[in-house]
């Protein structure tokens, strides 16, 4: 790995006075490094950061065909990563034409990486230097503990997708608190109305007595108007008590997390170690997170930008067509199969365009005349400052949930395709199943990244027996790799583990369910429980619902 | 040959078929297919839905450097994984020792390659296992995926073909110089399978050969020089020359001081080259290559045998002789194991027809006497030959000069949980329980995955 030559970083730099011209934001230093076959060997098992822990796993080729992604959220695999510097990585016989549309792309990832609130808990610190500080840590401890190590690292990474990625956005963005009383919002809002159930003229003369108070005793008022309240409804203030206790309860913990105070085993003196180590894997989970979710949007966006700041840039006239012809490769929408460049691509353009004509409005919502639709304009102009915002506050699923519309699959002729088995002739058919918004958004959010949800339930956990229940969302879990994940729990652990969980009824031990579905009628599900003792699984049906 | 499959038939008929049986024979009579080598897929016929690869349906499956500057990333060739292998598989001993199961899957052989010129490669994979959904969907419906252009709905708008070269196709489609892929990359597969295996029951026999390779040891004794100083043997030799001079007057009273030392008493090992020497040993391998095995049951026998194949090759180098016979309703030896591992399923199936082939040629060439024999077969428990009338008697004698025979039963899923013809007349028979270190016996269902084959083979050479 070595920089790039000053001559390409020259056009990089012209490359950021443009885009920043054009609106977008991203720090000024980034560092561009050529890569090699062999430097890409390495570095792509390490989600391109090169100074990620080493881990024997990254060595041996991984079996990807089932569930690609679900199994590999941490495996981004992108040109740019996003560290301070944002480091990107090129092929070092690119021409300059190429490299700079490749520049376009890259800093729009970047401008991404740096604005998207998703992305915020990753703004504060370099992940390099973090992951540089980690592997050394590692080597340490291995250097202590031997090959345990590689024993915690996968028993670990074997549920770091559970990590509660959500949770630790929003403890980072508090809900916005106006300072006012809970108190007050608790009697006109939840007391008055749903306890009490008073009528509206009775509720009024409520509000009209507190703003005499107010009026009266000014910043006292309130004090003085639940002195009253208390008079005429003596229970109020054990019943207001008792709703705060209940909106507090602690903020929910993911599985890793559980673990580290709670494990007796990793509490003992001699295994303190580990909780170091479940740490690492952890922030490495939880970095990698947002990148995943918003693979359709970074794509799509870094998509827009580098289209739209090509054909604009003075510097490369004479390789229009060169262009075109890569850029048809990157972005064209293909007869069968889904590339997130295409898509992000074109629903950022048809929001601008919706926005340019004040279509993203109420007034346009609600009409339902197709004619009155079609020439609905409103000449807002606003586009590009939507799409701004959108790159801004957007994941791929609210971004798919909120722009795809039957509009946008119109335009764009979109359809969702399936395959069904000719057996006669021996060929899968590929067939166009559905044109309709609500089938091509349904198909598009299944194809999402979605993590099962396991949480620890904490009334039924013991000492000695930690339990798990898996939230079910219409899909099991792939059967042969609960063995082993909670082989790892159980270890961590040091005791019994249980996981309820959901499955087809009567399904066959490996296969998926194939019979049950067969004729696309309603697969019967029922409940079961694994547990995992002394290394050893059993399962149980406890709910054959 | 078709006529004579026919009077078999007839043959069979007469002495009562049940209708079950006369459906099975019959399928395999209708079966369409010759025995030939698949042709050679030339890259225009590749079908342009054949670019349809799971890696483009989902959205993660793109990436920037592959997308923007063909960088894709390089699957690492098979010697570079070598390098580090040892150290891999050492780790995995390690689990097991630990008390956790084994992760790295060996010998995996996959297929890539561009414009039908398919390799056998093989690198050693893992799974990372973790709580993740399964889809609940039956796999004659493919997974629904996005599309765009034109077309009603309901309109079939592509074609892909189920199997790459329809159904008979016997092995990996090998290019023109798939045999000699093939041996090399089963050398590295052998390799790794090495360190499970080992051929039961080999004894010394006949003229042994050596092979090309040497070990160097420390066996020979040199007076003078040499590496290690043997300190008995130079003892020896120091007193017996000190009792020609004359030192040692008296035995019960030994005095070292006075004796004198000669540079030539002081004896050395010395290294020094050595031949390995091993027993010969010749495998058969035989295939069933009839109608019925078409699909997933030749395939498991085809990767099982290509597995011992290459471990034999590995483990044994040159040193052990190999046999290749396929059998429909009749059998014939084939040269290499290329074809052998190519040719195409058709016909009806006659088990004894390879058993006999295989006593006739130990006979003939008095094979016996020279090797440590060992049959592979491969099947997929179908026999026109319902209670192994024939079977038994030549499987018995070939039990009496073998040092291990090995039955690799692939079952059709045919729906119920009958045992096959092959399974039912070698219980039947009591040989199983009779010759265990002799007769091994593996069934495995259609749908056995590597480590079921792995497995497999442990069982048949264990």
């Amino acid at each position: 790995m070595e920089l790039i030559d000053q001559h390409t970083k020259h056009i990089m730099e012209g490359c950021k006075a443009r885009a920043r011209d054009a609106g977008l934001r991203f720090d000024d230093e980034s560092l561009e490094y050529y890569v090699t076959n062999r430097d890409l060997l390495e570095l792509t098992p390490k989600g391109m950061i090169p100074t990620l822990y080493d881990y024997w796993v990254h060595d041996v080729e991984v079996l990807r065909e089932k569930g690609r992604y679900e199994l590999y959220p941490t495996n981004p695999y992108e040109t740019v990563i996003n560290t301070r510097p944002a480091i990107s990585f090129y092929n070092d016989n690119n021409p300059d034409w190429l490299n700079v549309m490749i520049f376009y792309h890259v800093l729009a990832h970047i401008d991404f990486f740096q604005n998207n609130t998703y992305f915020q808990h990753t703004w504060n610190y370099d992940f390099t230097g973090q992951a540089l500080s980690d592997k050394r840590l590692i080597t340490k401890l291995r250097s202590e503990h031997g090959h345990w190590v590689d024993y915690v690292i996968e028993f670990s990474r074997g549920i770091d997708n559970l990590v509660g990625y959500f949770g630790e956005l929003s403890r980072l963005s508090p809900k916005s608190e106006v300072d006012r009383s809970e108190r007050l919002d608790y009697y006109f809002d939840v007391f008055l109305q749903d306890v009490k159930k008073v009528k509206a003229s009775e509720y009024l003369k409520q509000i009209q007595h507190y703003n005499a108070c107010r009026n009266q005793a000014g910043e006292r008022g309130e004090d003085v108007f639940f002195a009253d309240i208390i008079r005429q409804y003596p229970e109020f203030e054990g019943m207001y008590l008792k709703h705060k206790s209940r909106k507090q309860s602690p903020a929910p913990v993911d599985l890793l997390q559980f673990l580290l105070p709670h494990s007796a085993f990793l509490n003992r003196d001699e295994n303190r170690w580990m909780k170091t180590v479940i740490h690492v894997v952890r922030n490495t989970s939880l970095f990698f997170q947002p990148q995943i979710r918003t693979k359709i949007m970074n794509e799509g966006w870094a998509s827009y930008w580098h289209e739209t700041l090509f054909l604009r840039d003075d510097r490369i006239r004479g390789h229009e067509v060169d262009f075109a012809r890569v850029n048809a490769g990157v972005t064209t929408m293909p007869r069968v199969g889904l590339n997130p460049y295409a898509l992000g691509m074109r629903l950022f353009y048809f929001i601008e365009d919706m926005a340019d004509r004040g279509r993203l409005s109420w007034d346009f919502q609600r009409l339902r005349d197709a004619r009155r639709r079609r020439d609905f304009d409103r000449d807002s102009g606003n586009g590009r400052d939507v799409i701004f915002q959108v790159r801004e506050n957007f994941s791929d699923f609210n971004f798919l949930q909120t722009f795809v519309d039957q509009d946008f699959v119109n335009v764009n002729k979109l359809f969702v395709v399936d395959r069904r088995l000719n057996p006669a002739r021996m060929v899968w058919e590929y067939y166009v199943r559905s044109r309709r918004v609500e089938d091509y958004r349904q198909m598009l959010l299944e194809h999402l990244y979605h993590p099962p949800h396991v949480t620890v339930d904490t009334a039924r956990t013991t000492e000695d027996r930690l339990c798990l229940v898996h939230h079910f969302e219409g899909k099991p879990l792939v059967r042969e790799y609960i063995a082993n994940t909670m082989l790892g729990i159980e270890y961590l652990w040091g005791g019994s583990v249980q996981l309820e969980t959901s499955e087809v009824k009567g399904a066959p031990a490996q296969a998926r369910a194939v019979n049950a579905t067969a004729a696309g009628t309603d697969v019967e599900w029922e409940r079961v429980r694994y547990t995992m003792k002394n290394r050893e699984l059993t399962r149980e049906i406890i709910d054959g619902k | 040959m078709k006529r004579h499959m026919r009077d078999l038939y007839d043959r069979l008929k007469q002495a009562g078929l049940s209708p079950e049986r006369e459906r099975l024979i019959q399928a395999e009579l209708a079966f369409m297919g010759e025995h030939d080598l698949p042709a050679v897929r030339s890259a225009a016929a590749v079908d342009p839905a054949k670019a349809l690869t799971e890696t483009v349906r989902t959205f993660y499956g793109h990436h920037d450097p592959a997308v923007l500057q063909d960088l894709d990333r390089p699957t690492s060739n098979y010697s570079q994984n070598l390098k580090s292998l040892d150290e891999l598989l050492e780790r995995d001993k390690q689990r097991e020792d630990d008390g956790f199961p084994r992760k790295i899957r060996v010998g995996k052989l996959i297929k890539p390659g561009k414009s039908g010129k398919d390799k056998v490669v093989i690198v050693p994979t893992t799974v990372e296992e973790k709580f993740m959904h399964d889809r609940i969907r039956p796999p004659e419906e493919g997974d629904s995926s996005g599309g765009t252009g034109e077309g009603e709905e309901g309109e079939v708008i592509g074609e892909q073909p189920v199997h790459e070269q329809g159904a008979g196709e016997g092995g990996a489609g090998q290019g023109e110089d798939g045999a000699h892929e093939l041996e090399s990359s089963a050398y590295d597969l052998g390799r790794i399978l090495t360190q499970t295996f080992q051929l039961p029951n080999l004894k010394d026999k006949g003229k042994k050969r050596s092979l090309t390779r040497y070990t160097y040891e420390l066996t020979d004794r040199h007076r003078g020089f040499g590496q290690i100083l043997d300190k008995k043997a130079t003892v020896k030799r120091v007193l017996q020359t000190n009792i020609v001079l004359g030192n040692v007057p008296d035995f019960n009273n030994i005095d070292p001081g006075r004796f004198l030392i000669a540079p030539d008493d002081e004896v050395y090992r010395i290294l020094s080259k050595e031949k390995d020497w091993e027993s010969q040993a010749l495998v058969f391998f035989l295939r069933d290559y009839s109608g019925s095995m078409s699909g997933k049951p030749t395939e498991l026998v085809v990767s099982q045998h290509v597995m011992i194949y290459s471990w034999l090759l590995f483990q044994y180098a040159r040193q052990v002789e190999t046999r290749f016979i396929l059998h429909d309703t009749t059998a014939k030896e084939v040269p290499d194991f290329y074809t052998y591992y190519n040719l195409k399923v058709a016909g009806g199936t006659q088990v004894s027809a390879a058993y006999e082939l295989v006593n006739e040629m130990v006979a003939r060439e008095n094979l016996a006497r020279d090797y440590n024999i060992y049959v592979f077969h491969g099947t997929d428990g179908d026999d026109w030959d319902t209670e192994g009338k024939q079977a038994i008697p030549a499987l018995q004698e070939m039990l009496r000069y073998s040092n291990r025979v090995g039955i690799t039963v692939a079952a059709h899923g045919y729906g119920d949980n009958r045992k096959t013809e092959v399974e039912r007349y070698l219980t039947a028979s009591g040989l199983l329980k009779e010759k265990p270190e002799l007769l091994r016996l593996d069934v495995m269902a259609e749908d056995a995955d590597e480590p079921r084959l792995i497995e497999g083979i442990k069982r048949l050479i264990s």
